[in-house]
């Protein structure tokens, strides 16, 4: 039940920067690549834990998934902001992010086996269900520049699979 | 005389892989994007499917049934000779939003 919560409060977020936008105070383009990288970088960070703790095959492979294709993509993201001279901003909601993921981190460090394997992929579900929601309703709507809003849309596609995979490998702890 | 020979059975060597390549095709599939396309494809066996990857991210094109999983990494091409007939289904076990059908026929 953590990571529906972990999921809630996230949403809870999105909708207050969703509340800010509508009284004006939109996400800019820096605070967007921001978001979007860190939710990446998390999500590696994530990947290493389970590449340290979990012997099941699949998970592993899972992990190496996330570790190289986040990894990828945040490459992207470094060359076009660099490209549009564009220094990411650090916010509020990159901030949370971080907290949360720290706090899920030292949540999963105490769990081993199957025990850790199944709360890890229960979250990489939750997470990327809440940021792919995240990019389809503010972060991508909100992109000005549109290159950083193509990266987001391939981004988006790419995370979709993502949580499908989740999913699957989430089934064999049911 | 045997000098001859040699040449002759090498000339209908090269004869036969002419005709041979001449016949296999190679069908090419892009992906770009998250997406095989054309998604769905028609072949025989003995041709080739070649999967270009425009992607910055790896993929696969792993059959459901088993018979083939080849991993295609970021900007490459890959290519597959079928060797059964059939209709297959893919898809990337890395993104399995991605999906496609290869029909092959003998």
């Amino acid at each position: 039940m953590v990571f529906v919560r972990f999921a809630g409060a996230f949403a809870a977020l999105l909708l207050a920067s969703g509340i800010a936008s509508a009284q004006g105070a939109k996400l800019t383009d820096p605070q967007i690549a921001h978001i979007a990288y860190t939710a990446g970088q998390l999500d590696i960070q994530a990947a290493q834990q389970a590449l340290e703790k979990s012997k099941n095959k699949d998970v592993v492979a899972f992990a190496k998934d996330m570790e190289r294709d986040h990894k990828a993509v945040n490459d992207q993201a470094l060359a076009l902001v660099k490209k549009l001279n564009v220094t990411p901003e650090d916010n509020d909601t990159s901030k949370a992010l971080t907290k949360q993921a720290a706090d899920k981190r030292a949540e999963l460090a105490k769990l081993n086996g199957t025990a850790f394997d199944k709360a890890y992929i229960d979250n990489e579900v939750a997470y990327h269900k809440t940021v792919n929601t995240a990019l389809q309703n503010t972060l991508i709507p909100s992109a000005s520049n549109q290159e950083l809003k193509d990266l987001l849309t391939t981004g988006l596609k790419i995370f979709q699979g993502h949580e499908e995979h989740a999913e699957h490998v989430a089934a064999e702890f049911k | 005389m045997r000098h001859g020979m040699a040449v002759g059975m090498l000339g209908a060597l090269l004869l036969a892989l002419m005709v041979g390549s001449a016949r296999a095709e190679v069908i090419q599939i892009q992906i770009e994007k998250l997406a095989f396309t054309p998604r769905q494809v028609s072949a025989h066996v003995g041709d080739t499917i070649q999967w270009v990857n425009a992607d910055f991210v790896a993929h696969t094109a792993t059959a459901r049934n088993g018979a083939w999983d080849v991993m295609i990494p970021p900007n490459a091409t890959k290519s597959f000779v079928l060797k059964a007939d059939g209709t297959v289904d893919y898809y990337c076990k890395f993104h399995p939003n991605m999906t496609g059908q290869v029909m092959v026929a003998k």
